[in-house]
C-alpha cells in the first residue's frame, strides 16, 4: 500500500480546527474540570476549597447508596437496551411483510423519536399516575395494585417503558434499512432448501443483521446510561426511596440538589471510566463476532 | 441627514442616560400569577424614582434559581438580588462573604431597620444566631388544613368544624373512607416540611439540637417517641388506604382537587389552585398532637426570601436598600398579601388588612398568620436549619417512601433517617 501524501502542512490543521476547538472546549475542558473538582472538597460557593486526594472516591465507593445506584443502572440499562432492540427488530420484520401502506406504517413507527425525553416521561406519567392517570384507573379496576409513587418495581417498570418506547423508533429505522440490504436471493435459497420462515430468520437474516445490531447495542447502551436522565427526572425523580436512581441521576442529585461538588465530580469521573471500559469491551469482544458484509 | 445626526446624538447621549440609572438585577423563581406580582413590584418601584432600575429575571424553579446564583457567583457574575427558597437558607447563611446581610445593608444606607415592625416568626426564621436578619422575607407561607365540605357532609362529619388535632384527623379520615364518601380520607403535600419541620414547631418537640440548628450545627432528634407514634399511624393509615401518598413536593394537591381525598394539609400558598379547582372547600388550622404538652405552639414559615449578594458597589447597595424600603411600605405589603396569598411581612400591613375588613371577607387568609403568631417562639419553634437541608429532606423522603410502601416500620425509618441525616450534616459542616 502506498500512503497518499498531501503537499499542505497548514491547511489540514485549519480545516480540523473548528472540530478540534469544539472537542477541546466542550469535551476535554469540562472533563479536566471534573478531574480537578473530584480531588477537592469545596463549599457550594467555592469560597473555600481543600485538596483531599482520593477521599471523595473512597467515600463514594464505600457508600451503599452508590452501589445501589450502580445496580439500578445495570438493571435499567439491560432492560431498556434489550427491550428496545427486541421490540424494534420484531416490528421491523413485521413491517417488511406489509405490502400496502408500508410508508405510512413506517412513518408512524418513527415519529416517537422526535419526542424529547422529558416530554416522553411526562406522557407516560400522565397515563400512569396513580391519582389522575388515564391508564392507572383501568389497571386498578383489574385488581392490579398499581402505585409507582411507593412501589419501586412499578416505578422501574414505568421508566423502563417510557425509555424503551422512545428508543424503539430509532432502532426500527436502522433495522428496516438493515433488512432491506439483505439480498432476497439468500432468503429464496433458504426457502428452496426447505427452511421454515423462523429458521431462515435465525440462520440467515439475524446473522446478516449483526453489524446493525452491534451498532445499535452500543448506541442503546449509551442512550440508556445517559440520555434517559430527562425521563427519570420527569417521572420519578429517582424515587420512590432510591429505586430508580441511576448513576447519572445521582451525579445530578448530589451535585445540583445537595451541592456536594466533590462527590458529584468523583462520580462523573467513575462514570467516564465505566463508559470507556464498556465501549472498549464491546468493540474488543462483541465486534469480533460481527461479520461485515 | 437630519435624522442621521439626531441618531448620532442619541447614540452618544444614551450611555450617559444609562449611567445615571443604576441597574439592579433580581433573579427569581416565580411563575404564573406570582411572576406578574414580581414584575409589578419592580416596575412600580422603577416608576417611583429615577436613580435605580430593578430588572427581574426568571431563573426556573427554586433549586434551579439557587444553582444559577451559585454558578454565577463562582464565575464572578452574581446577580444583585436573588430569591432563595426556605430550605436554601442554611446554604446561603454558610456562605459568609458571598452575601451581604440585609439588616446591615439597610442600616448602612440610612434606612432605619426596626425588627419589631416585622412579623416575629418570619424574622426569626431568616436571622442568624446573633439575631441579625440576613435576608429580606418576600413570600412567606405556612401549612394549613383544607377539607372538602361535600365529602364531609356525605360522611356525616361536622361541615363547619374541621378536625383540630391529628387524632381527630385520623378519625375523620377513617370515617370518610369507611362511609364511602371518598376513596381516600387524608393526603398531604411536603411530608418533610409539614410533618417534621412544622410538626416540631407546632407541637414544641425538638427537630434537632441547637434550637433545631438555628444556633449551631444540629443533630437530628426525629426518632423521638412523638414522631415514631405519629409516623407509625400514618404508615398504618397508608396500609388501610385511608392516607394516600402523593409525592415529595406538592403533588398531593391533585388528589384533593380531584375529589379523591377529603382532607389535605398543604401550604397556605396553595390556596389559588384549590380555589381554581372549584370544589366546596373549607380551611382550618394545621392539626396538632393533643398528647404533647404545650401544643399547639406556633408554625414556621416556608416560601422564599431575597438575598443580597456580596462585593457589589455602594451605589448598587443604595438601590437595593431603596427597593427593600419600598417593598416594606404598608400599602405595598398589603397589596402583596391580598393579591398573592403570601403572608404580610410587616405588622403594619397585617393591621391594615385587618382594618380594611379583608379577613372578614376571607377568614381563611388569617389562619396562617394567627398560627404563626400565636405564641412567642420557643427553642423548638423558631425554624429549622442545616447546612444541607435539601439533602436532609431527600433522605427523609426516601425513608418515608419505604415506610409507606410497608418495607419498614416508622421506628426503623426514622432511626435510619436520623443516622443518615446526621452523617450528611457532619460531612457538610466539616467542609
Amino acid at each position: 500500500m502506498r500512503r497518499t501524501v498531501f503537499p499542505h502542512k497548514v491547511l489540514p490543521w485549519l480545516l480540523l480546527a473548528p472540530q478540534l476547538a469544539i472537542t477541546l472546549i466542550f469535551f476535554y475542558w469540562p472533563a479536566a474540570q471534573a478531574f480537578r473538582q473530584s480531588v477537592l472538597k469545596e463549599d457550594p460557593f467555592g469560597l473555600s476549597s481543600t485538596f483531599v486526594g482520593l477521599a471523595n472516591f473512597r467515600k463514594v465507593l464505600s457508600d451503599p447508596n452508590y452501589l445501589n445506584a450502580l445496580q439500578v443502572t445495570v438493571v435499567f440499562s439491560l432492560l431498556v437496551a434489550f427491550g428496545a432492540l427486541a421490540i424494534a427488530l420484531f416490528l421491523a420484520v413485521q413491517a417488511e411483510k406489509i405490502i400496502r401502506g408500508k410508508g405510512f406504517y413506517r412513518t408512524m413507527m418513527i415519529w416517537p423519536y422526535a419526542v424529547a425525553p422529558a416530554i416522553a416521561g411526562m406522557l407516560w406519567l400522565f397515563m400512569f399516575n396513580p391519582s389522575f392517570g388515564t391508564l392507572a384507573w383501568p389497571l386498578r379496576q383489574l385488581g392490579i395494585q398499581w402505585n409507582p409513587l411507593l412501589d419501586g418495581g412499578d416505578a422501574m417498570a414505568l421508566v423502563v417503558a417510557a425509555a424503551t418506547w422512545k428508543q424503539i423508533s430509532y432502532n426500527f429505522l436502522f433495522f428496516v434499512a438493515g433488512l432491506q440490504a439483505i439480498p432476497k436471493s439468500l432468503l429464496e435459497a433458504a426457502a428452496i432448501d426447505g427452511a421454515s420462515r423462523r429458521h431462515a430468520f435465525w440462520t440467515v437474516v439475524f446473522p446478516l443483521l449483526a453489524p446493525t445490531t452491534f451498532f445499535l447495542l452500543v448506541v442503546n447502551t449509551v442512550y440508556a446510561l445517559f440520555d434517559t436522565f430527562g425521563i427519570i427526572h420527569a417521572v420519578t425523580g429517582g424515587g420512590p426511596g432510591k429505586a430508580t436512581e441511576t448513576l447519572v441521576y445521582k451525579v445530578y442529585n448530589d451535585g445540583f440538589v445537595n451541592l456536594i461538588m466533590g462527590d458529584s465530580a468523583a462520580q462523573s469521573v467513575i462514570l467516564m471510566v465505566i463508559v470507556i471500559a464498556l465501549t472498549a469491551f464491546q468493540f474488543r469482544f462483541i465486534e469480533r463476532r460481527v461479520h461485515y458484509a | 441627514m437630519k435624522t442621521k445626526s439626531m441618531l448620532a446624538i442619541g447614540l452618544v447621549a444614551m450611555p450617559f442616560a444609562a449611567q445615571a440609572q443604576t441597574e439592579i438585577s433580581w433573579w427569581h423563581a416565580m411563575t404564573g400569577a406570582n411572576a406578574e406580582v414580581v414584575e409589578k413590584m419592580a416596575s412600580d418601584f422603577n416608576a417611583t424614582q429615577s436613580d435605580y432600575v430593578v430588572k427581574p429575571v426568571f431563573k426556573g424553579t427554586y433549586p434551579e434559581t439557587l444553582n444559577a446564583g451559585i454558578a454565577a457567583f463562582r464565575a464572578g457574575q452574581a446577580p444583585d438580588i436573588i430569591q432563595v427558597f426556605d430550605v436554601g437558607t442554611g446554604v446561603m447563611m454558610g456562605a459568609e462573604g458571598a452575601i451581604k446581610p440585609v439588616a446591615q445593608l439597610l442600616t448602612e444606607n440610612g434606612a432605619t431597620f426596626d425588627k419589631s415592625q416585622y412579623l416575629p416568626g418570619i424574622v426569626a426564621y431568616y436571622s442568624n444566631p446573633a439575631g441579625e436578619m440576613l435576608s429580606f422575607p418576600y413570600n412567606s407561607s405556612s401549612p394549613i388544613l383544607y377539607y372538602n365540605k361535600d365529602i364531609f357532609e356525605k360522611a356525616g362529619l361536622d361541615v363547619d368544624n374541621p378536625p383540630k388535632t391529628w387524632e381527630a384527623v385520623w378519625a375523620a379520615a377513617r370515617q370518610i373512607k369507611e362511609s364511602g364518601a371518598a376513596t381516600c380520607g387524608y393526603t398531604s403535600t411536603w411530608l418533610t416540611w409539614i410533618h417534621t419541620e412544622n410538626f416540631a414547631a407546632w407541637n414544641n418537640t425538638a427537630w434537632g439540637t441547637n434550637e433545631n440548628g438555628l444556633s449551631g450545627i444540629p443533630e437530628l432528634k426525629l426518632d423521638s417517641d412523638t414522631y415514631v407514634k405519629h409516623f407509625q399511624t400514618l404508615a398504618d393509615l397508608a396500609k388501610e388506604g385511608v392516607f394516600v401518598y402523593g409525592g415529595r413536593t406538592s403533588e398531593a394537591k391533585q388528589n384533593f382537587t380531584s375529589g379523591e381525598c377529603g382532607i389535605l394539609t398543604e401550604s397556605s400558598g396553595g390556596l389559588g389552585d384549590i380555589v381554581k379547582a372549584g370544589i366546596n372547600y373549607g380551611i382550618g388550622q394545621l392539626p396538632y398532637d393533643a398528647t404533647v404538652e404545650g401544643a399547639p405552639q406556633n408554625t414556621i414559615p416556608g416560601g422564599a426570601s431575597l438575598w443580597v449578594m456580596g462585593g457589589k458597589s455602594d451605589e448598587t447597595y443604595k438601590g437595593v436598600a431603596a427597593f427593600f424600603n419600598y417593598l416594606s411600605q404598608t400599602e405595598v405589603q398589603q397589596f402583596l398579601h391580598e393579591q398573592s396569598g403570601y403572608l404580610p411581612v410587616t405588622m403594619a400591613a397585617y393591621e391594615a388588612s385587618k382594618a380594611s375588613g379583608f379577613y372578614e371577607q376571607n377568614p381563611a387568609r388569617e389562619v396562617p398568620i394567627t398560627q404563626m403568631m400565636g405564641k412567642a417562639p420557643t427553642e423548638n419553634s423558631k425554624g429549622v436549619r442545616a447546612p444541607n437541608l435539601p439533602q436532609i429532606r431527600d433522605i427523609l423522603n426516601e425513608e418515608f417512601e419505604q415506610m409507606l410502601a410497608g418495607q419498614q416500620d416508622a421506628a426503623t425509618a426514622l432511626k435510619t433517617a436520623v443516622e443518615r441525616g446526621n452523617t450528611a450534616i457532619r460531612d457538610a459542616a466539616g467542609g
